[in-house]
């Protein structure tokens, strides 16, 4: 099963080969930009209002972790959104691919798997720029890359199941705009979840991203986690292997075997 | 008598369009009537926005200079701001994502021009709608400022209006830069500008953050002129200097339309 998972990651990449120049600009300039933009310019107002207080260290270097986090959330949902739609619905590669010795379970790992991959080159990436604004050194920031990697997948692999079970694609576009821009805004990328209202600070403690951001958080700036390192992890495992298998569930519904 | 000579020299006849643009707008309600919901929950992402950015990180930052040199409020700095940059992003999206699509896969202008309409009635009909659709919203999230105690004076009704030329320009702007598009690969490049004019454009944080040459560089911006616009009036300013943010708006759409008709023309009727 293994080495038929691994054909379909093959796929994706020499698809990819081809397709990657239009990912760049996404990969490499939107970290710039909202690093500049929010770190540094927001930064500047943060750290001489009430903020640096509060937060204790220099803005920049708090939201950098979060952002990195976000940004493998958001690789993540997008990678498990529309190309499935796509693989399904409009292109409909998973039916070549099924007619090959392919199985279910093998195209929903070797997605995943892939989206893995991406996701690894996209984080290194997004740390290495970190580093170049000063925001963390480079050895702590890489392995900061694990946990980003962990959050991406606990949205690949839900997002994924869901996709393949829609029906029309209006449900990916209420999926961005009421689920992961909310998720985005609200989970401790830019302020600690501390600030929100007492009745929502439980509902942060059920979003895979606030774990994702504790880890990537306390990896980077060599902070304590709220709860034990190995809870926050054990809980973005479970969202991968969970989601997981309500993909290979809805995948076998929607492409019948 | 030489103005209306002038124009005419100018202004290509189909850019001025007739009567019939209505029609096209006509058919955007028929057909959103069944799909409301798309257009319903755009209300909902600036209000996200302001929740999260102006509550939450607004407790970090504290008060800011305002316009006058008034400490106000980040919450009512950012909240102008934020609406700005949400009549920007739906002028775009509306102008350049569905008008692609339309134009090149459901082919409708085809079928459109078909009958007595023009290219410019397409342009202005299309237009029309997006401002249609950005008045919803901005009236919506006005209401919401108003509630939270962001809006101090009733005069910040009309950042509604001021809204909307903002939306003109983008959707002007954003509807001659499709035109020139191939595949959708080139829509990373509307990406490319929106982004940066969303985050340097005097929306987050004043200017005066800045060094010299870089305040110079987002003055060039046409969403920091709507958004110095909008924050003026929800915030109850009147300066002359507001003419001068309202004429860089009105020569973006304005240029923007009679070069989308152009387009539509050269691309459909060819």
């Amino acid at each position: 099963m293994a080495a038929a998972a691994i054909r379909v990651v093959e796929a994706h990449a020499r698809v990819y080969r081809r397709t990657w120049r239009g990912s760049v600009i996404s990969t490499f300039l939107s970290p710039v930009l909202y690093l500049l933009g929010m770190g540094v310019g927001l930064g500047t107002l943060v750290n001489r209002g009430a903020g640096s207080a509060s937060i204790g260290i220099p803005y920049l270097a708090y939201l950098a972790p979060g952002l990195l986090a976000a940004a493998a959330m958001q690789t993540g949902a997008g990678d498990g959104s529309w190309p499935v739609m796509a693989g399904i619905k409009w292109t409909k590669t998973y039916f070549a691919t099924l007619a090959t010795p392919i199985r279910i379970p093998d195209l929903v790992i070797g997605h995943l798997g892939w989206v893995g991959i991406r996701m690894i080159f996209v984080s290194t990436v997004f740390v290495l720029v970190m580093a170049a604004f000063g925001a963390v050194a480079v050895g702590v920031g890489l392995l900061a890359v694990f946990p980003a990697v962990l959050t991406g997948l606990a949205f690949a692999a839900p997002v994924s199941g869901y996709a393949a079970w829609l029906k029309r694609d209006t449900g990916l576009s209420n999926l961005f705009r009421f689920g992961i821009v909310p998720m985005f805004l609200f989970s401790g990328t830019f302020f600690p979840i501390t600030q929100l209202p007492g009745w929502m600070q439980p509902l942060a403690y059920a979003v895979p991203l606030w774990h994702g951001v504790e880890l990537t958080r306390a990896t980077t700036l060599g902070l304590a986690t709220t709860f034990s390192p190995f809870v926050h992890v054990a809980y973005l495992l479970a969202w991968i292997v969970g989601g997981t298998l309500v993909a290979i569930h809805t995948f076998t519904k929607k492409l019948g075997q | 008598m030489t103005t209306g000579t002038l124009m005419a020299r100018i202004v290509p006849p189909s850019a001025m369009g007739s009567r019939r643009a209505r029609h096209l707008l006509e058919r955007n309600f028929l057909v959103y009537r069944h799909a409301w919901i798309v257009i319903f929950s755009g209300f909902f992402e600036p209000l996200f926005y302001l929740f999260s950015i102006g509550i939450g990180l607004g407790k970090l930052v504290g008060d800011v200079v305002g316009p006058t040199g008034e400490p106000i409020s980040y919450a009512a700095f950012v909240a102008p701001a934020l609406l700005g940059a949400a009549a920007m992003n739906g002028a775009v999206y509306e102008s350049t994502f569905n008008i692609f699509f339309k134009l090149k896969y459901a082919k409708i202008y085809d079928a459109v021009l078909a009958t007595p309409m023009a290219p410019g009635d397409i342009a202005i009909g299309e237009i029309t709608w997006s401002l249609f659709r950005g008045a919803l919203y901005a009236t919506g999230f006005l209401v919401v400022m108003w509630i939270m105690g962001l809006m101090p004076s009733l005069w910040g009704l009309l950042a509604v209006p001021a809204a909307l030329l903002l939306g003109f320009g983008f959707a002007a702007a954003g509807m001659a830069a499709t035109s020139f598009m191939r595949s959708w690969q080139d829509f990373d490049l509307v990406q490319l500008v929106t982004l940066p004019l969303f985050l340097f454009s005097a929306t987050f944080y004043p200017l005066s953050v800045y060094p010299e040459w870089l305040r110079w560089a987002a003055q060039l911006s046409p969403l920091y002129h709507g958004v110095v616009l909008i924050r003026s009036l929800t915030l109850g300013i009147f300066e002359w200097t507001m003419l001068y943010h309202i004429g860089f708006l009105v020569v973006m759409g304005a240029v923007g339309i009679v070069v989308a008709a152009r387009r539509l023309e050269k691309l459909l009727l060819a």
